[in-house]
């Protein structure tokens, strides 16, 4: 709705409003605060600002690499679950350096204080409970917003972070009614607003599992599942009121135990009771986090299922219990509980549920995350189609970003798929769309190689303290280490090893073939058997250096012909990006397209021949056809 | 601009003649003077002739130094060539064969196989032809690109796509497993073990052998120049095919739709082979198996070389038949005016001016006339250079050797992986760049592909 005559706000004129104040929402509200715009973060509850509504956990693979490029960039979500986490464990060490990924379980309630806190202390930030009721444009501007209230509150950019409280609906057996997770308030009437303002709309569903009292559960039939000492936490920047890493022994374990025959039986039973089977639920839910009634369903001949109990915090008997994501009925609900080693007392603390939302069609974005059809509208996080806390922050730290950047007129900051797993994310959402909620895995990320979790800060580090949210201090450090790296990879490629007698037994002790010519320390270091520690005594000048720099260097030179050649795919996907589509291209008037390239690049509106080329059902004739057109463009 | 040198044939391919392969980009000179040798002993090397000079020799392949072909190489210096790059033509004189092979040399030393028209866009898009000719440019690439897709799909003996199909199948599953074991590290993912890795890309290895094998014995395709025998019911189409063949396959019975899937012969006329195609008549209907039969049809038509269109001169041109002529008018066609044994209809006059151009064979199946006078016609089709016979098929033979080559060189990669005992998830950049390859070849690519697969194959969430 257009902004009413000369409506004056008693608020005043912002640069950033931030609807939402979740994962996706905080992100946006420092990185704006932080860039230096007057920014106000509304919540429809203060007491849930970076709540976690599903799981007590941040991080696992793909996620932890989110949480990381977050905070290269200089955002919080690394830096508050380091200081609030009950254990930690780093996953697929196993698995090769891309894919190791640290995972930790929080303290719910600590995690909110933490990063309430920390956005109470940034300056240009304000922080209000609210409900938003209203996006208020000005033409194909974005003017404000409105509250319940009635009250218009001004503003140059908007970010829109809704989660699930857009339209949310709980469903609980037969029982739905309109809600926000958690016995929150939904946000209602913004929907009808967004769909007045042009935009369309798609209805997505998640769902969460029961939490059981700590007390009433029988351990002695379960697996524990302890924690690692994990001395390096998510974040690359030392948060200065971090206190020293937890040991595993200090750590709250998590436990396994499996459903059994007698809860299958249960859910079966009960099946047409289920609202994801009676047609009660039509939102399009996660396939990789089904819920317990789906998982019996479409995979019968699985005869047990994993379920995990998770502890929810340090000062609490809650427990999250994680496999058991179900909308059945309460009765079913706490008799299918009971039929689960380990929890046959069970006593629920609350009933699981499934919650519908609304989301927007990502396509209607541009990769800056900003909507095609209005200037100044941002969103981030699931409002976008996306599930996870990660997800969330990573777009809401971009969108914050640009909102920013919007405001001060400058160009917006773009990371592509070879610069990070956000720049995927990102991609694959504007791009392709999503019919699901959408999760970020690594082998979504073609140059997962060059995309670890450990070299996060050498690749945005540069672009967090260009873009004034990483500070000097940090900055220096950062180009300290970056330097080690490099001078000691030299160092390696330089210092040569020659086939004598101490040589030969240093590498026999190592199970490693014998030297037939003198070679270099880092060729040795190819070899699958051999790393930097075992190759010390052959290399008596080796300098003292911090851990974070041995593993870069190890990575770098063991993996270098992996690494080198998705580097050369990188190149050749640069190439691509790099040849622009100016944004007022007319494809309707383009008559060598194929009718399906035609409607999708009208749709998408890619920025460079690197996107289109990503669009599904835009052929390589339809690029060469488009090149010609530009080329034709610019000449004409 | 990609600066990737490109090389194809860049004449029309038929046994006689001078045939000659172009390559266009920087590397364009360095690779032909790798493979060339001048006749004359103390010439210079092409790297140093002037620009647009001519030189006799003889094409050798590199790896094994045998001979290729007689050749005269044409060096042209960028920016003043069509492609404003340096171009080099190598003219043959072998034919077919000798020409296929030099192409093969060229990339074999780095250049890519051209995409269609990919000549044509770089003269636009460096400038070499101006703005007016933008359209034309579109078009080329367009038409080309489709004409290729035809062939390419078309082409494929049926056989080979199932066994690629087969192959990408197992890549996915070894795929899906590694990484949904990567992503879900909580799960119940059984565990490959190496010895299981490398049993199944042992498997796919070697069915790309086979398959490679089969393409440089030019076997996975059809041979022949592509013909289809069309016309609506009862009209005499198998019964023609049959004459050609001088023997009865095909279901011939006075009910009309009876021969309901399309027959493939391949048959022998003074030398040129011909793959005849006869089809259930082209017609609406609202017969399930009749209808796709009448897809079929109009699909062959579309990747025919030649098709014999088959009228009834007694009961003249049905409906049918003009909505058959509709689909005919761009095709080379010859029309067979059967069953003149018969008292003739008035209107098959109207064909002259329907199919304008087309040569019209009078004739009566049933009592062997005209036999001889259509096989004349197709012959002379072919021989008039009307019909080339299978143009496009060495070139898409050579893009899925490619394809295929490059598949079995990522398997390598990926073996090599495993038996060095590096860590498992190194193995996809591999795997995924060998289900790359052989998507080319049957049009599919991976994207959510391995995604979709983590979810059908695993029960995975918490």
């Amino acid at each position: 709705m257009p902004v009413r005559g000369e409506e004056s706000s008693v608020y005043g004129r912002y640069d950033v409003i931030v609807v939402g104040a979740g994962h996706a929402g905080c992100e946006a509200g420092l990185a704006a605060a932080r860039m230096g715009c007057r920014t106000l973060v509304l919540t429809i509850n203060l007491d849930n600002v970076g709540w976690m509504p599903c799981n007590p956990a941040i991080g696992g693979p793909a996620k932890s690499h989110l949480v990381r490029e977050v905070d290269a960039l200089g955002g919080e979500m690394g830096k508050n679950i380091d200081k609030t986490y009950v254990q930690i464990r780093m996953l697929n060490t196993r698995k090769g350096p891309a894919v190791h990924s640290l995972r930790a379980q929080a303290d719910r309630v600590a995690y909110h204080v933490a990063m309430k806190e920390a956005l109470e202390k940034t300056s240009n930030l304000e922080l209000k409970q609210a409900i938003v009721t209203e996006v208020v444009s000005s033409g194909d501007r974005v003017a404000g917003v409105r509250l319940k209230t009635g009250t218009f509150i001004a503003a140059s950019t908007v970010v829109l972070t809704t989660g699930t409280y857009l339209g949310g609906r709980i469903h609980i057996g037969e029982v739905n009614y309109e809600s926000g997770p958690h016995g929150q308030h939904a946000a209602s009437e913004l929907s009808e607003s967004l769909r007045a303002l042009g935009f369309t709309l798609m209805r997505f569903k998640t769902g969460t599992p029961p939490r059981v009292d700590r007390r009433s559960l029988d351990f002695g039939k379960m697996e524990i599942q302890p924690g690692h000492n994990v001395f390096t936490g998510f974040s690359f920047r030392e948060a200065p009121d971090r206190r020293d890493f937890v040991g595993v022994e200090e750590q709250i374990p998590c436990w396994l135990t499996y459903t059994s025959p007698a809860t299958h039986e249960v859910i079966a039973r009960n099946m047409f009771r289920a609202p994801v089977f009676s047609g009660a639920i039509t939102g399009v839910g996660p396939r990789y986090c089904p819920s317990i009634e789906t998982k019996v369903a479409e995979f019968p001949d699985k005869p047990r299922h994993q379920i995990f109990i998770e502890p929810e915090g340090w000062h609490t008997y809650e427990m999250y219990v994680s496999g058991l994501s179900t909308s059945l009925p309460e009765d079913v609900q706490i008799e299918l509980l009971h039929t689960i080693p380990g929890l046959e007392h069970a006593v629920v603390m609350r009933l699981g549920y499934a919650i519908e939302y609304d989301c927007l069609d990502p396509a209607q974005l541009t990769p800056s995350l900003e909507t095609k059809a209005m200037e100044g509208l941002f969103t981030a996080g699931q409002i976008n189609g996306s599930s996870g806390y990660e997800e969330a922050a990573a777009q809401g730290i971009i969108a914050g970003i640009n909102a920013a950047l919007r405001v001060e007129g400058r160009e917006p900051f773009i990371l592509d798929r070879s610069d990070a797993y956000i720049g995927v994310l990102i991609d694959d959402l504007v791009t392709k769309g999503t019919h699901e909620p959408y999760r970020m895995l690594t082998t979504r990320a073609e140059y997962r190689l060059l995309l670890r979790q450990d070299n996060a800060d050498l690749r945005l580090t540069e672009k967090g303290h260009a873009l004034g949210l990483v500070d000097d201090e940090h900055y220096r450090k950062f180009v300290e280490k970056r330097d080690a790296i490099l001078r000691e990879e030299e160092r390696l490629r330089k210092t040569v090893v020659n086939p004598g007698e101490d040589a030969q037994e240093v590498l026999a002790g190592a199970d490693s073939a014998s030297l037939q010519r003198p070679a270099s320390l880092a060729e040795l270091l190819k070899r699958p058997e051999l790393t930097y520690r075992k190759l010390a005594p052959l290399d008596p000048e080796r300098p003292h250096l911090p851990a974070a720099v041995v593993e870069e260097v190890e990575l770098q030179l063991k993996y270098e012909g992996y690494i080198s050649r998705q580097s050369e795919q990188v190149e050749r996907f640069k190439k691509m990006e790099g040849r622009k589509i100016p944004p007022e291209i007319d494809y309707k008037a383009i008559t060598g397209l194929s009718t399906e390239a035609r409607e999708k690049l009208s749709k998408i509106h890619p920025y460079s021949l690197g996107q289109a080329s990503r669009i599904s059902g835009v052929s390589p004739a339809d690029l060469s056809v488009l090149a010609v057109c530009l080329e034709q463009r610019r000449r004409g | 601009m990609d600066q990737e040198t490109i090389a194809a044939i860049s004449t029309a391919l038929g046994e006689s003649g001078i045939a000659i392969v172009r390559i266009s980009g920087d590397l364009a000179i360095p690779i032909a003077d790798r493979l060339f040798r001048p006749r004359s002993k103390g010439k210079e090397s092409l790297k140093t002739v002037p620009s647009f000079s001519m030189h006799l020799g003889a094409i050798f392949d590199p790896q094994t130094g045998e001979k290729i072909d007689e050749v005269i190489v044409s060096v042209m210096h960028g920016p003043r060539t069509y492609t404003r790059e340096d171009v080099v033509e190598i003219n043959c004189h072998g034919g077919v064969a000798a020409v296929h092979r030099v192409l093969e040399v060229v990339l074999a030393c780095g250049a890519r196989l051209a995409a269609p028209g990919e000549f044509t866009k770089r003269a636009f898009l460096n400038g070499r032809l101006d703005l007016s000719q933008a359209e034309a440019v579109i078009d080329i690439i367009k038409a080309r690109t489709d004409a290729s897709l035809r062939v390419a799909m078309g082409n494929l003996s049926g056989g080979i796509s199932a066994s690629v199909r087969e192959m990408r199948d197992v890549l996915l599953g070894l795929s899906a497993s590694i990484e949904a074991a990567i992503d879900f590290p909580d799960e119940e993912i059984p565990a490959l073990q190496p010895e299981e890795v490398l049993q199944r890309l042992e498997e796919v290895s070697t069915k790309l052998e086979e398959l490679i094998a089969a393409a440089e014995a030019g076997k996975i395709y059809r041979e022949g120049v592509g013909t289809v025998i069309v016309g609506k019911p009862n009209v005499g189409k198998s019964s023609l095919l049959n004459a050609l063949l001088r023997e009865s396959r095909a279901i011939v019975t006075d009910v009309p739709g009876t021969t309901r899937d399309a027959i493939e012969e391949l048959l022998n006329l003074r030398g040129i082979p011909f793959r005849v195609v006869d089809t259930a008549g082209i017609r609406e209907t609202r017969d399930e198996v009749e209808k796709l039969g009448v897809e079929r049809t109009r699909r062959f038509l579309e990747q025919a070389d030649l098709a014999i269109f088959v009228v009834d001169a007694h009961l003249g041109l049905s409906g049918e038949d003009r909505e058959i002529i509709g689909e005919l008018r761009s095709k080379r066609v010859i029309v067979a005016i059967n069953k003149t044994d018969l008292p003739e209809s008035d209107d098959l006059a109207e064909l002259v001016d329907l199919l304008p151009g087309k040569r019209l064979v009078r004739m009566s199946i049933t009592n062997g006339w005209g036999l001889a006078e259509l096989e004349d016609a197709m012959v002379e089709a072919v021989a008039k250079g009307q019909v080339t016979p299978g143009e496009g098929v060495l070139v898409s033979n050579l893009r899925h050797k490619e394809a295929l080559r490059r598949a079995q060189r990522s398997l390598q990669e990926a073996r090599n992986t495993v038996v060095q005992g590096l860590p498992e998830d190194l193995l996809p950049v591999d795997l995924k760049a060998a289900l790359d390859a052989l998507g080319e070849i049957t049009g599919e690519t991976v994207d959510d592909e391995v995604v979709d697969r983590i979810f059908s194959q695993f029960c995975i969430g918490k």
